[in-house]
């Protein structure tokens, strides 16, 4: 069979089949490898498109990057439902199946250890935002009748401007505290930004939590009681996920 | 668990968690295990033509 390899995730032998209509990357459905008790899922990905050069190239285009992304995503998605697969970073990318033989047969003791770790976890997304413009509150600003109450009014609105994010910043660390009481572990992304996400407002957290299928309802719950408790700030809540953020060996 | 309503993943959700999480097949296996040619792309060349602002969360792989 000619093609590269492509794969998606490392997961524990599952007994339930994938959805027979799911594609992956490039539209073949994804197969399983399975090598010493682990099975790598993947899909074959023709070498125009994957190899080093024309890869590294697709990856520079958005929309590529978007439909490719959105496959990987699907097939995790589905792997999600019949078990907890170890994700593997976008575009892993391996020459023949023997190939991913090697790598497996390397990485298998931290595979079964981050395997164990993540037995029966998501990972949820909290994102919390300063809204872009603070709430008119205090006097109404009106037309300055001056040099000196211009300069007046435009101190007190960037001290409010100030204010609303040192407000949403609190706030984020309080409820970032919170949620990491209740979730086994928490990682924070690098705050969004806006010309990037299209949301409104700015990014102050971006993180995710590492929370048992179990008590995800109440944590669920909990984000979202927090939702209307403050004026000028938006949370947002995605997932669950599988526990991307949470592969890397504790304390790497 | 209660189904929770899913709106159609934000691509720079996904980004976050597909570029910047998901196990990394490092370089450095690819040198010790030689016959295995390995392509592993890294995205600082995207991320930073899509906004040079955002630190790259790529660092450890260059």
């Amino acid at each position: 069979m000619t093609g590269l390899r492509y794969v998606y995730a490392v997961c524990r032998p599952f007994r339930s089949a994938l959805q027979t209509q799911l594609k992956g990357v490039a539209g073949e459905p994804p197969k399983q490898l399975t090598h010493h008790g682990l099975v790598a899922v993947l899909s074959t990905v023709p070498e125009r498109d994957f190899a080093e050069e024309p890869l590294r190239a697709h990856l520079e285009d958005l929309d590529w990057l978007t439909e490719t992304a959105r496959a990987h995503q699907s097939v995790i998605d589905a792997l999600t439902v019949v078990t907890t697969p170890l994700p593997l970073r976008l575009a892993t990318v391996f020459r023949d199946d023997s190939g991913v033989r090697i790598m497996m047969e390397a990485r298998e003791a931290e595979f079964r250890r981050t395997l164990d770790r993540l037995e029966g976890r998501v990972e949820w997304g909290v994102k919390v935002y300063a809204e872009a413009e603070p709430a008119e509150n205090g006097p109404p600003a009106g037309t300055p009748t001056s040099g000196r109450d211009y300069l007046r009014q435009r101190r007190s609105r960037a001290r409010a401007h100030d204010d609303m994010w040192q407000h949403a910043e609190t706030f984020a660390s309080r409820l970032h505290a919170t949620l990491s009481e209740r979730a086994e572990d928490s990682r924070l992304h690098a705050p969004q930004n806006a010309s990037l996400s299209g949301a409104s407002g700015r990014n102050v957290l971006n993180a995710a939590y590492l929370v048992p299928r179990a008590d995800s309802e109440s944590f669920v719950e909990l984000v979202d009681r927090t939702k209307d408790e403050e004026a000028g700030i938006r949370v947002e809540l995605t997932g669950p996920w599988a526990a991307y953020s949470f592969v890397g060996e504790e304390g790497a | 668990m209660t189904v929770i309503e899913r709106r159609e993943v934000a691509l720079v959700d996904l980004l976050d968690r597909l570029l910047s999480g998901g196990v990394v097949i490092t370089g450095d296996v690819t040198l010790r295990i030689a016959d295995v040619d390995l392509v592993r792309i890294d995205l600082n060349a995207l991320i930073s033509s899509v906004n040079a602002q955002v630190p790259s969360p790529f660092q450890e792989l260059t």
